[in-house]
Protein backbone atom coordinates (compact mmCIF):
# COMPACT_ATOMS: atom_id res chain seq x y z
CA UNK A 1 0.00 0.00 0.00
CA UNK A 2 2.85 2.81 1.22
CA UNK A 3 5.23 1.47 -2.06
CA UNK A 4 6.46 4.51 -3.86
CA UNK A 5 6.79 4.05 -6.94
CA UNK A 6 10.82 5.59 -8.16
CA UNK A 7 10.52 9.14 -8.80
CA UNK A 8 11.15 9.39 -13.09
CA UNK A 9 13.65 11.50 -12.50
CA UNK A 10 14.66 15.61 -13.11
CA UNK A 11 14.06 17.78 -10.22
CA UNK A 12 10.72 18.37 -9.76
CA UNK A 13 10.67 15.74 -7.19
CA UNK A 14 13.65 17.16 -6.04
CA UNK A 15 14.78 16.20 -2.17
CA UNK A 16 13.85 18.71 0.43
CA UNK A 17 15.85 19.35 3.05
CA UNK A 18 14.13 19.99 6.53
CA UNK A 19 15.47 20.64 10.10
CA UNK A 20 13.50 19.08 12.70
CA UNK A 21 14.41 18.26 16.61
CA UNK A 22 13.04 14.96 17.49
CA UNK A 23 12.86 14.31 21.14
CA UNK A 24 15.12 17.37 21.80
CA UNK A 25 18.00 16.99 19.62
CA UNK A 26 18.59 18.48 16.09
CA UNK A 27 18.13 17.00 12.80
CA UNK A 28 19.20 18.02 9.40
CA UNK A 29 17.33 15.87 7.20
CA UNK A 30 16.87 15.27 3.16
CA UNK A 31 13.20 13.43 2.61
CA UNK A 32 11.14 13.23 -0.34
CA UNK A 33 7.71 14.91 -0.26
CA UNK A 34 6.17 12.22 -0.20
CA UNK A 35 7.43 10.48 2.86
CA UNK A 36 4.45 10.72 5.61
CA UNK A 37 6.13 12.02 9.64
CA UNK A 38 5.64 7.92 10.36
CA UNK A 39 7.75 6.74 7.51
CA UNK A 40 10.14 9.04 8.05
CA UNK A 41 10.42 8.11 11.71
CA UNK A 42 10.25 4.54 11.69
CA UNK A 43 12.00 4.03 7.96
CA UNK A 44 14.49 6.73 7.89
CA UNK A 45 15.25 7.05 11.20
CA UNK A 46 14.81 3.43 12.43
CA UNK A 47 12.83 5.25 15.29
CA UNK A 48 9.88 2.09 15.61
CA UNK A 49 8.61 2.94 19.03
CA UNK A 50 6.12 5.18 16.82
CA UNK A 51 3.88 2.21 15.56
CA UNK A 52 1.72 1.76 11.98
CA UNK A 53 -1.40 0.39 12.87
CA UNK A 54 -3.75 1.73 9.87
CA UNK A 55 -1.91 4.35 7.68
CA UNK A 56 -5.44 6.50 7.42
CA UNK A 57 -5.87 8.51 10.60
CA UNK A 58 -8.23 5.18 12.00
CA UNK A 59 -6.01 4.12 14.97
CA UNK A 60 -4.11 6.49 16.81
CA UNK A 61 -1.27 3.80 16.78
CA UNK A 62 1.25 6.70 15.43
CA UNK A 63 0.36 9.54 17.17
CA UNK A 64 3.08 11.88 17.89
CA UNK A 65 3.55 15.38 19.77
CA UNK A 66 4.50 18.62 17.31
CA UNK A 67 4.95 21.53 19.25
CA UNK A 68 3.35 19.56 22.43
CA UNK A 69 -0.02 18.87 20.09
CA UNK A 70 -0.87 15.31 19.70
CA UNK A 71 -1.60 14.22 15.71
CA UNK A 72 -1.38 11.52 13.71
CA UNK A 73 1.76 10.74 12.03
CA UNK A 74 0.53 8.58 9.28
CA UNK A 75 -1.97 11.53 7.74
CA UNK A 76 1.08 14.08 7.58
CA UNK A 77 3.62 14.87 5.51
CA UNK A 78 7.68 15.04 6.49
CA UNK A 79 8.57 17.98 4.24
CA UNK A 80 5.67 19.80 6.38
CA UNK A 81 7.08 20.04 9.40
CA UNK A 82 10.01 21.65 8.61
CA UNK A 83 11.62 23.68 11.95
CA UNK A 84 9.09 21.50 14.28
CA UNK A 85 9.84 20.52 17.54
CA UNK A 86 8.62 16.84 17.82
CA UNK A 87 8.37 14.02 21.02
CA UNK A 88 8.09 10.96 20.45
CA UNK A 89 7.34 7.59 22.86
CA UNK A 90 11.48 7.73 22.80
CA UNK A 91 11.27 10.97 24.38
CA UNK A 92 8.90 10.82 27.10
CA UNK A 93 10.91 9.42 30.04
CA UNK A 94 14.46 11.21 32.03
CA UNK A 95 17.39 9.78 31.87
CA UNK A 96 16.59 7.58 35.09
CA UNK A 97 12.83 8.14 35.21
CA UNK A 98 9.61 7.81 33.17
CA UNK A 99 7.26 9.42 32.18
CA UNK A 100 4.62 9.95 35.02
CA UNK A 101 1.87 8.87 32.11
CA UNK A 102 4.58 5.78 31.41
CA UNK A 103 4.14 5.29 35.31
CA UNK A 104 0.69 5.05 35.04
CA UNK A 105 0.14 2.78 32.15
CA UNK A 106 2.77 0.25 33.92
CA UNK A 107 1.02 0.28 37.26
CA UNK A 108 -2.66 -0.37 35.68
CA UNK A 109 -1.53 -2.79 33.30
CA UNK A 110 -2.60 -0.73 30.69
CA UNK A 111 -1.87 -2.88 27.67
CA UNK A 112 -2.14 -6.68 26.67
CA UNK A 113 -0.02 -6.64 23.52
CA UNK A 114 1.59 -3.36 23.42
CA UNK A 115 1.19 -2.45 20.12
CA UNK A 116 -1.02 0.69 20.49
CA UNK A 117 0.85 1.66 23.95
CA UNK A 118 2.99 4.36 22.28
CA UNK A 119 -0.26 6.21 20.76
CA UNK A 120 -2.27 5.87 23.66
CA UNK A 121 0.77 7.59 26.13
CA UNK A 122 1.32 9.81 23.72
CA UNK A 123 -2.05 11.08 22.93
CA UNK A 124 -2.48 11.19 26.97
CA UNK A 125 0.09 13.21 26.95
CA UNK A 126 -1.22 15.73 24.14
CA UNK A 127 -4.43 15.25 26.35
CA UNK A 128 -2.87 16.75 29.62
CA UNK A 129 -1.35 19.35 27.66
CA UNK A 130 -4.89 20.45 26.27
CA UNK A 131 -5.91 21.17 29.62
CA UNK A 132 -8.97 19.35 29.59
CA UNK A 133 -10.72 16.11 30.14
CA UNK A 134 -11.69 16.84 33.80
CA UNK A 135 -14.12 13.62 34.05
CA UNK A 136 -14.45 10.07 33.63
CA UNK A 137 -16.51 10.53 30.85
CA UNK A 138 -13.88 13.26 28.95
CA UNK A 139 -11.33 11.35 29.33
CA UNK A 140 -13.06 8.60 27.51
CA UNK A 141 -14.57 10.64 24.87
CA UNK A 142 -10.87 13.02 24.59
CA UNK A 143 -8.68 9.35 24.18
CA UNK A 144 -11.26 7.76 21.30
CA UNK A 145 -8.55 8.78 19.13
CA UNK A 146 -6.81 5.85 20.14
CA UNK A 147 -8.27 2.13 19.51
CA UNK A 148 -6.75 -0.84 21.48
CA UNK A 149 -7.51 -4.23 19.42
CA UNK A 150 -6.36 -5.80 22.92
CA UNK A 151 -9.49 -4.02 24.64
CA UNK A 152 -7.35 -2.98 27.47
CA UNK A 153 -9.56 0.32 27.63
CA UNK A 154 -10.63 0.09 30.99
CA UNK A 155 -6.89 0.05 32.98
CA UNK A 156 -5.74 2.65 29.59
CA UNK A 157 -8.88 5.21 31.52
CA UNK A 158 -7.84 4.24 34.75
CA UNK A 159 -3.88 4.84 34.07
CA UNK A 160 -5.12 7.84 31.74
CA UNK A 161 -6.94 9.26 35.27
CA UNK A 162 -4.42 9.15 37.42
CA UNK A 163 -1.51 10.36 35.85
CA UNK A 164 -3.36 13.28 33.72
CA UNK A 165 -3.64 15.57 37.03
CA UNK A 166 0.28 14.64 37.77
CA UNK A 167 1.65 15.55 34.25
CA UNK A 168 -0.54 18.82 34.16
CA UNK A 169 0.99 19.87 37.24
CA UNK A 170 -2.09 19.73 39.59
CA UNK A 171 -0.24 17.50 42.08
CA UNK A 172 -1.77 13.81 42.03
CA UNK A 173 -5.15 13.29 41.76
CA UNK B 1 0.52 7.45 -3.14
CA UNK B 2 2.11 8.49 -6.78
CA UNK B 3 5.22 10.81 -6.45
CA UNK B 4 4.65 14.81 -6.74
CA UNK B 5 6.83 17.39 -6.68
CA UNK B 6 6.21 19.97 -3.09
CA UNK B 7 6.41 23.79 -2.62
CA UNK B 8 5.24 25.87 0.00
CA UNK B 9 4.41 29.72 -1.03
CA UNK B 10 3.99 32.09 1.69
CA UNK B 11 1.82 34.68 -0.12
CA UNK B 12 -1.79 34.29 -1.02
CA UNK B 13 -1.20 35.69 -4.49
CA UNK B 14 1.75 33.04 -5.00
CA UNK B 15 -0.24 29.99 -4.01
CA UNK B 16 -3.18 31.26 -6.27
CA UNK B 17 -1.43 31.34 -9.19
CA UNK B 18 0.77 27.86 -8.93
CA UNK B 19 -2.81 26.41 -8.85
CA UNK B 20 -4.01 24.16 -11.83
CA UNK B 21 -6.01 20.89 -12.54
CA UNK B 22 -2.60 19.08 -11.88
CA UNK B 23 -2.45 20.43 -8.39
CA UNK B 24 -4.13 20.28 -5.24
CA UNK B 25 -3.50 22.85 -1.90
CA UNK B 26 -2.21 20.98 0.85
CA UNK B 27 -3.33 22.06 4.63
CA UNK B 28 -4.29 19.56 7.32
CA UNK B 29 -3.91 17.00 4.78
CA UNK B 30 -6.09 14.19 6.79
CA UNK B 31 -7.99 13.79 3.74
CA UNK B 32 -6.45 14.64 1.21
CA UNK B 33 -3.06 12.25 1.97
CA UNK B 34 -5.42 9.28 2.99
CA UNK B 35 -7.27 9.55 -0.85
CA UNK B 36 -3.43 9.93 -1.81
CA UNK B 37 -2.66 7.18 -0.51
CA UNK B 38 -5.35 5.51 -1.81
CA UNK B 39 -4.87 6.74 -5.38
CA UNK B 40 -8.08 8.52 -5.62
CA UNK B 41 -6.38 11.56 -5.35
CA UNK B 42 -3.03 11.71 -7.99
CA UNK B 43 -2.32 15.06 -8.12
CA UNK B 44 1.23 15.78 -9.27
CA UNK B 45 2.26 18.45 -7.70
CA UNK B 46 1.38 19.40 -3.96
CA UNK B 47 0.96 23.18 -2.79
CA UNK B 48 1.28 23.53 1.00
CA UNK B 49 -0.74 26.00 2.48
CA UNK B 50 0.31 26.31 6.06
CA UNK B 51 2.82 29.05 5.54
CA UNK B 52 0.00 31.42 4.58
CA UNK B 53 -1.51 33.93 7.10
CA UNK B 54 -4.98 32.46 7.55
CA UNK B 55 -4.81 31.68 10.73
CA UNK B 56 -6.60 34.48 12.56
CA UNK B 57 -9.97 34.39 14.33
CA UNK B 58 -11.38 37.32 14.72
CA UNK B 59 -14.54 40.07 15.26
CA UNK B 60 -16.11 41.40 11.97
CA UNK B 61 -17.26 44.98 11.50
CA UNK B 62 -20.84 43.51 12.10
CA UNK B 63 -19.93 41.67 14.57
CA UNK B 64 -19.46 38.47 13.30
CA UNK B 65 -16.71 36.26 13.33
CA UNK B 66 -14.26 35.33 10.64
CA UNK B 67 -12.21 32.49 10.82
CA UNK B 68 -9.16 31.64 8.53
CA UNK B 69 -9.60 29.09 6.54
CA UNK B 70 -6.23 27.19 8.30
CA UNK B 71 -7.46 27.18 12.29
CA UNK B 72 -7.44 23.96 13.03
CA UNK B 73 -10.39 22.25 14.01
CA UNK B 74 -9.84 22.11 17.73
CA UNK B 75 -8.61 24.98 18.11
CA UNK B 76 -11.79 26.68 16.26
CA UNK B 77 -13.88 24.27 18.75
CA UNK B 78 -12.04 26.08 21.64
CA UNK B 79 -11.55 29.37 20.67
CA UNK B 80 -12.94 31.33 23.87
CA UNK B 81 -15.11 33.48 21.42
CA UNK B 82 -16.48 30.08 19.63
CA UNK B 83 -17.67 28.38 22.81
CA UNK B 84 -19.00 32.07 24.22
CA UNK B 85 -20.78 33.08 20.87
CA UNK B 86 -21.23 30.19 18.68
CA UNK B 87 -21.64 26.95 21.06
CA UNK B 88 -23.81 25.11 18.34
CA UNK B 89 -19.81 25.19 15.80
CA UNK B 90 -17.85 23.96 18.72
CA UNK B 91 -20.33 21.14 19.22
CA UNK B 92 -20.15 20.30 16.35
CA UNK B 93 -16.96 20.00 15.86
CA UNK B 94 -15.85 18.46 18.43
CA UNK B 95 -18.58 15.65 17.78
CA UNK B 96 -16.09 14.87 14.20
CA UNK B 97 -12.85 12.63 14.24
CA UNK B 98 -10.74 12.55 16.83
CA UNK B 99 -8.85 14.58 18.77
CA UNK B 100 -5.64 14.04 16.69
CA UNK B 101 -7.01 14.25 13.65
CA UNK B 102 -8.78 17.87 15.14
CA UNK B 103 -5.58 19.53 15.33
CA UNK B 104 -4.51 18.73 12.16
CA UNK B 105 -7.76 19.38 10.04
CA UNK B 106 -8.39 23.20 8.96
CA UNK B 107 -11.34 25.10 8.49
CA UNK B 108 -10.85 24.79 4.62
CA UNK B 109 -9.92 21.40 4.50
CA UNK B 110 -13.07 20.38 6.84
CA UNK B 111 -15.50 22.05 4.04
CA UNK B 112 -13.78 20.22 0.82
CA UNK B 113 -13.58 17.25 2.36
CA UNK B 114 -14.48 14.00 0.19
CA UNK B 115 -17.15 11.68 1.01
CA UNK B 116 -16.85 8.56 2.98
CA UNK B 117 -18.65 6.76 0.01
CA UNK B 118 -16.66 2.95 -0.10
CA UNK B 119 -17.14 2.57 -3.62
CA UNK B 120 -15.52 6.56 -4.25
CA UNK B 121 -12.74 5.31 -2.25
CA UNK B 122 -12.16 1.80 -3.64
CA UNK B 123 -10.39 2.90 -7.25
CA UNK B 124 -10.77 -0.58 -8.81
CA UNK B 125 -14.52 -0.19 -9.11
CA UNK B 126 -16.37 2.79 -10.80
CA UNK B 127 -17.85 5.69 -9.13
CA UNK B 128 -19.28 8.66 -10.88
CA UNK B 129 -17.58 10.76 -8.50
CA UNK B 130 -13.99 9.84 -9.42
CA UNK B 131 -14.38 8.73 -12.50
CA UNK B 132 -17.36 10.67 -14.54
CA UNK B 133 -19.10 8.66 -16.96
CA UNK B 134 -18.38 5.31 -15.50
CA UNK B 135 -21.31 4.09 -13.35
CA UNK B 136 -22.42 4.41 -9.93
CA UNK B 137 -22.12 0.86 -7.44
CA UNK B 138 -23.69 2.43 -4.55
CA UNK B 139 -26.97 2.37 -5.97
CA UNK B 140 -27.68 -1.18 -6.02
CA UNK B 141 -24.79 -2.44 -4.04
CA UNK B 142 -23.78 -1.81 -0.29
CA UNK B 143 -25.56 1.45 0.32
CA UNK B 144 -26.22 1.86 4.11
CA UNK B 145 -24.46 4.90 4.95
CA UNK B 146 -25.66 6.89 1.55
CA UNK B 147 -28.02 9.62 1.40
CA UNK B 148 -31.90 9.58 1.74
CA UNK B 149 -32.78 13.17 0.10
CA UNK B 150 -31.14 14.97 -2.77
CA UNK B 151 -29.37 12.07 -4.06
CA UNK B 152 -29.07 11.85 -8.36
CA UNK B 153 -29.30 8.70 -10.88
CA UNK B 154 -25.47 9.34 -11.06
CA UNK B 155 -24.82 9.53 -7.31
CA UNK B 156 -25.55 8.88 -3.72
CA UNK B 157 -23.11 9.88 -2.07
CA UNK B 158 -23.24 12.12 1.37
CA UNK B 159 -21.20 14.66 2.97
CA UNK B 160 -19.28 13.70 5.97
CA UNK B 161 -18.61 16.66 7.60
CA UNK B 162 -20.16 17.49 11.06
CA UNK B 163 -18.82 20.88 11.23
CA UNK B 164 -20.52 21.98 8.09
CA UNK B 165 -24.06 21.30 9.37
CA UNK B 166 -23.30 23.86 11.93
CA UNK B 167 -22.04 26.07 9.45
CA UNK B 168 -25.10 25.75 7.73
CA UNK B 169 -27.65 26.42 10.33
CA UNK B 170 -25.23 29.32 11.44
CA UNK B 171 -25.88 30.75 7.72
CA UNK B 172 -22.34 31.18 7.09
CA UNK B 173 -20.10 32.53 4.40
CA UNK B 174 -16.93 30.93 2.45
CA UNK B 175 -14.58 33.90 0.78
CA UNK B 176 -12.81 32.39 -1.20
CA UNK B 177 -10.34 34.23 -4.29
CA UNK B 178 -9.04 33.09 -7.35
CA UNK B 179 -7.76 34.83 -10.39
CA UNK B 180 -10.94 36.59 -10.64
CA UNK B 181 -10.46 38.09 -7.06
CA UNK B 182 -12.58 37.46 -4.33
CA UNK B 183 -15.83 36.37 -3.82
CA UNK B 184 -18.40 35.62 -0.71
CA UNK B 185 -20.44 32.14 -0.86
CA UNK B 186 -23.87 31.90 1.13
CA UNK B 187 -22.62 28.58 2.99
CA UNK B 188 -26.36 26.83 1.67
CA UNK B 189 -24.51 27.59 -2.14
CA UNK B 190 -21.16 26.46 -1.28
CA UNK B 191 -21.73 22.77 -1.47
CA UNK B 192 -23.92 21.11 -4.45
CA UNK B 193 -26.19 18.28 -5.01
CA UNK B 194 -24.86 15.93 -6.85
CA UNK B 195 -26.94 16.24 -10.09
CA UNK B 196 -25.47 15.10 -13.10
CA UNK B 197 -21.68 16.33 -12.39
CA UNK B 198 -21.31 14.15 -9.37
CA UNK B 199 -17.66 14.88 -9.39
CA UNK B 200 -18.13 18.68 -8.10
CA UNK B 201 -18.71 18.25 -4.70
CA UNK B 202 -18.92 22.27 -4.11
CA UNK B 203 -19.24 25.00 -6.74
CA UNK B 204 -15.11 26.58 -5.56
CA UNK B 205 -12.65 26.40 -8.35
CA UNK B 206 -9.97 24.30 -9.21
CA UNK B 207 -7.64 27.28 -9.25
CA UNK B 208 -9.45 28.88 -5.79
CA UNK B 209 -8.13 29.31 -2.58
CA UNK B 210 -10.66 29.40 0.36
CA UNK B 211 -9.08 32.00 2.93
CA UNK B 212 -12.10 32.14 5.56
CA UNK B 213 -15.27 31.35 6.90
CA UNK B 214 -17.43 33.93 8.47
CA UNK B 215 -20.02 33.84 10.94
CA UNK B 216 -22.81 36.35 11.05
CA UNK B 217 -23.63 37.53 14.52
CA UNK B 218 -23.85 35.66 16.83
CA UNK B 219 -27.58 34.26 17.95
CA UNK B 220 -28.97 31.48 18.83
CA UNK B 221 -26.09 30.94 21.87
CA UNK B 222 -28.95 29.13 24.58
CA UNK B 223 -31.32 26.90 22.45
CA UNK B 224 -28.88 24.77 20.44
CA UNK B 225 -28.02 21.14 19.83
CA UNK B 226 -25.75 19.37 17.49
CA UNK B 227 -26.97 15.72 17.80
CA UNK B 228 -24.85 13.21 16.22
CA UNK B 229 -26.07 9.16 15.81
CA UNK B 230 -23.24 6.81 14.30
CA UNK B 231 -22.64 3.05 14.78
CA UNK B 232 -20.27 3.78 17.73
CA UNK B 233 -20.05 6.31 20.98
CA UNK B 234 -17.14 8.21 19.22
CA UNK B 235 -14.81 8.35 16.73
CA UNK B 236 -17.64 7.51 13.55
CA UNK B 237 -18.92 9.52 10.55
CA UNK B 238 -22.32 10.40 11.51
CA UNK B 239 -25.09 7.90 10.47
CA UNK B 240 -27.34 10.77 10.85
CA UNK B 241 -26.71 14.32 12.23
CA UNK B 242 -28.95 17.35 13.25
CA UNK B 243 -27.54 20.80 14.20
CA UNK B 244 -30.77 22.84 15.78
CA UNK B 245 -30.76 26.47 16.68
CA UNK B 246 -34.02 28.52 18.02
CA UNK B 247 -34.79 31.82 19.17
CA UNK B 248 -37.99 31.59 21.63
CA UNK B 249 -39.97 34.02 22.89
CA UNK B 250 -41.76 32.26 26.44
CA UNK B 251 -42.91 29.14 25.06
CA UNK B 252 -42.86 30.10 21.50
CA UNK B 253 -40.50 29.66 19.11
CA UNK B 254 -39.74 33.15 17.12
CA UNK B 255 -36.70 31.21 15.09
CA UNK B 256 -35.50 27.87 13.98
CA UNK B 257 -32.51 26.56 12.03
CA UNK B 258 -32.69 22.87 11.52
CA UNK B 259 -29.54 21.56 9.41
CA UNK B 260 -29.02 17.69 8.75
CA UNK B 261 -26.14 15.72 8.22
CA UNK B 262 -25.07 12.27 6.91
CA UNK B 263 -28.56 12.11 4.54
CA UNK B 264 -27.66 14.35 1.34
CA UNK B 265 -24.56 15.59 -0.17
CA UNK B 266 -24.59 19.08 1.41
CA UNK B 267 -26.48 19.88 4.44
CA UNK B 268 -29.69 19.41 4.12
CA UNK B 269 -31.91 22.39 4.97
CA UNK B 270 -35.61 22.99 4.38
CA UNK B 271 -36.91 26.43 4.62
CA UNK B 272 -40.61 25.18 4.69
CA UNK B 273 -39.84 23.18 7.94
CA UNK B 274 -38.08 26.01 9.64
CA UNK B 275 -41.11 28.16 8.68
CA UNK B 276 -43.40 25.83 10.18
CA UNK B 277 -42.46 26.22 13.78
CA UNK B 278 -42.33 29.75 13.70
CA UNK B 279 -45.09 31.29 16.43
CA UNK B 280 -45.45 27.46 17.49
CA UNK B 281 -45.07 26.50 20.84
CA UNK B 282 -41.68 24.16 21.75
CA UNK B 283 -43.52 20.25 21.72
CA UNK B 284 -43.65 17.56 20.16
CA UNK B 285 -46.05 17.79 18.02
CA UNK B 286 -44.77 20.74 16.10
CA UNK B 287 -41.56 19.21 16.17
CA UNK B 288 -42.68 16.30 14.17
CA UNK B 289 -44.39 18.74 11.91
CA UNK B 290 -40.82 19.98 11.13
CA UNK B 291 -39.12 16.50 11.00
CA UNK B 292 -41.84 15.54 8.06
CA UNK B 293 -41.48 18.63 5.94
CA UNK B 294 -37.11 17.97 6.36
CA UNK B 295 -37.97 14.33 5.22
CA UNK B 296 -40.94 14.98 2.44
CA UNK B 297 -39.60 13.54 -0.94
CA UNK B 298 -37.07 10.85 1.14
CA UNK B 299 -35.29 8.24 -1.07
CA UNK B 300 -34.13 5.73 0.88
CA UNK B 301 -32.37 2.61 -1.18
CA UNK B 302 -32.04 -1.14 -0.14
CA UNK B 303 -30.44 -0.80 2.84
CA UNK B 304 -30.91 2.73 4.37
CA UNK B 305 -34.37 3.09 5.04
CA UNK B 306 -33.28 3.47 8.84
CA UNK B 307 -31.77 6.46 8.52
CA UNK B 308 -35.55 8.21 7.30
CA UNK B 309 -37.02 7.13 10.93
CA UNK B 310 -34.16 7.84 12.82
CA UNK B 311 -33.39 11.02 11.28
CA UNK B 312 -37.05 11.83 12.09
CA UNK B 313 -36.56 10.99 15.82
CA UNK B 314 -33.30 12.55 15.70
CA UNK B 315 -34.67 15.90 14.52
CA UNK B 316 -37.35 16.02 17.32
CA UNK B 317 -35.27 14.91 20.04
CA UNK B 318 -32.36 17.99 18.51
CA UNK B 319 -35.32 20.37 18.89
CA UNK B 320 -36.49 19.62 22.38
CA UNK B 321 -32.84 19.79 23.79
CA UNK B 322 -32.57 23.43 21.56
CA UNK B 323 -35.78 24.38 23.03
CA UNK B 324 -35.14 23.08 26.44
CA UNK B 325 -32.23 25.34 26.22
CA UNK B 326 -29.99 22.83 28.74
CA UNK B 327 -26.84 23.89 29.89
CA UNK B 328 -25.10 21.52 27.45
C1 LIG C 1 -10.42 8.44 10.50
C2 LIG C 1 -11.09 9.73 10.22
C3 LIG C 1 -12.28 10.03 10.83
C4 LIG C 1 -12.92 11.24 10.57
N1 LIG C 1 -14.11 11.52 11.17
C5 LIG C 1 -14.77 12.66 10.89
C6 LIG C 1 -16.03 12.96 11.47
O1 LIG C 1 -16.56 12.19 12.26
N2 LIG C 1 -16.62 14.14 11.14
C7 LIG C 1 -16.04 15.01 10.29
O2 LIG C 1 -16.62 16.06 10.05
N3 LIG C 1 -14.86 14.76 9.72
C8 LIG C 1 -14.21 13.61 10.00
N4 LIG C 1 -13.01 13.35 9.40
C9 LIG C 1 -12.57 14.20 8.31
C10 LIG C 1 -11.76 15.39 8.72
O3 LIG C 1 -12.60 16.30 9.39
C11 LIG C 1 -11.21 16.00 7.44
O4 LIG C 1 -10.26 15.09 6.92
C12 LIG C 1 -10.55 17.33 7.66
O5 LIG C 1 -11.47 18.27 8.16
C13 LIG C 1 -9.94 17.86 6.39
O6 LIG C 1 -9.20 19.02 6.66
P1 LIG C 1 -7.65 19.12 6.27
O7 LIG C 1 -7.19 20.48 6.62
O8 LIG C 1 -6.87 17.99 6.84
O9 LIG C 1 -7.80 18.95 4.70
P2 LIG C 1 -6.76 18.47 3.56
O10 LIG C 1 -6.70 16.99 3.58
O11 LIG C 1 -5.48 19.22 3.69
O12 LIG C 1 -7.52 18.98 2.30
C14 LIG C 1 -8.78 18.49 1.91
C15 LIG C 1 -9.13 19.11 0.57
O13 LIG C 1 -9.31 20.50 0.72
C16 LIG C 1 -8.44 21.25 -0.14
N5 LIG C 1 -8.09 22.44 0.63
C17 LIG C 1 -7.70 22.49 1.94
N6 LIG C 1 -7.63 23.76 2.35
C18 LIG C 1 -7.99 24.54 1.29
C19 LIG C 1 -8.13 25.95 1.11
N7 LIG C 1 -7.89 26.83 2.09
N8 LIG C 1 -8.53 26.40 -0.10
C20 LIG C 1 -8.78 25.52 -1.12
N9 LIG C 1 -8.66 24.19 -1.00
C21 LIG C 1 -8.26 23.70 0.20
C22 LIG C 1 -7.31 20.30 -0.47
O14 LIG C 1 -6.77 20.61 -1.73
C23 LIG C 1 -8.03 18.96 -0.47
O15 LIG C 1 -8.63 18.74 -1.72
C24 LIG C 1 -12.33 12.17 9.68
C25 LIG C 1 -11.12 11.87 9.07
C26 LIG C 1 -10.49 10.67 9.33
C27 LIG C 1 -9.19 10.37 8.66
S1 LIG D 1 -1.39 4.48 11.77
FE1 LIG D 1 -1.90 6.56 11.91
S2 LIG D 1 -3.88 6.48 12.73
FE2 LIG D 1 -3.49 4.38 12.37
S1 LIG E 1 -2.66 -3.47 23.96
FE1 LIG E 1 -2.92 -4.60 22.15
S2 LIG E 1 -3.81 -3.11 20.86
FE2 LIG E 1 -3.86 -2.13 22.73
Amino acid sequence: MNAITPPPGGNSHAVHLISLSINGKKHELEVRPWTTLLDLLRENLQMTGTKKGCDHGQCGACTVLVDGRRINSCLTLAVMHDGAELTTIEGLASEDALHPMQAAFVKHDAFQCGYCTPGQICSAVGLANEGRAHSSAEIREMMSGNLCRCGAYNNIHDAVQEALPVCRGEGTA
Amino acid sequence: MIPFAYSKPTAVDEAVKMAGPDARFIAGGTNLLDLMKENVARPERLIDINALPLRDVETTATGGLRVGALVPNSDLAWHPEVEARYPLLSQAILAGASPQLRNMATTGGNLLQRTRCYYFYDSAVPCNKREPGSGCPAKEGVNRIHAILGASDQCVATHPSDMCVALAALEAEVIVTGPGGERRIPFADFHRLPGDQPERDNVLEADELILAVELPAERFTTHYAYLKLRDRASYAFALVSVAAALEMDGDRISTARIALGGVAHKPWRVAEAEALLVGQLADQANFAKAADALLRGAQPLEHNAFKVELAHGAIIRALGEAAGGITQ
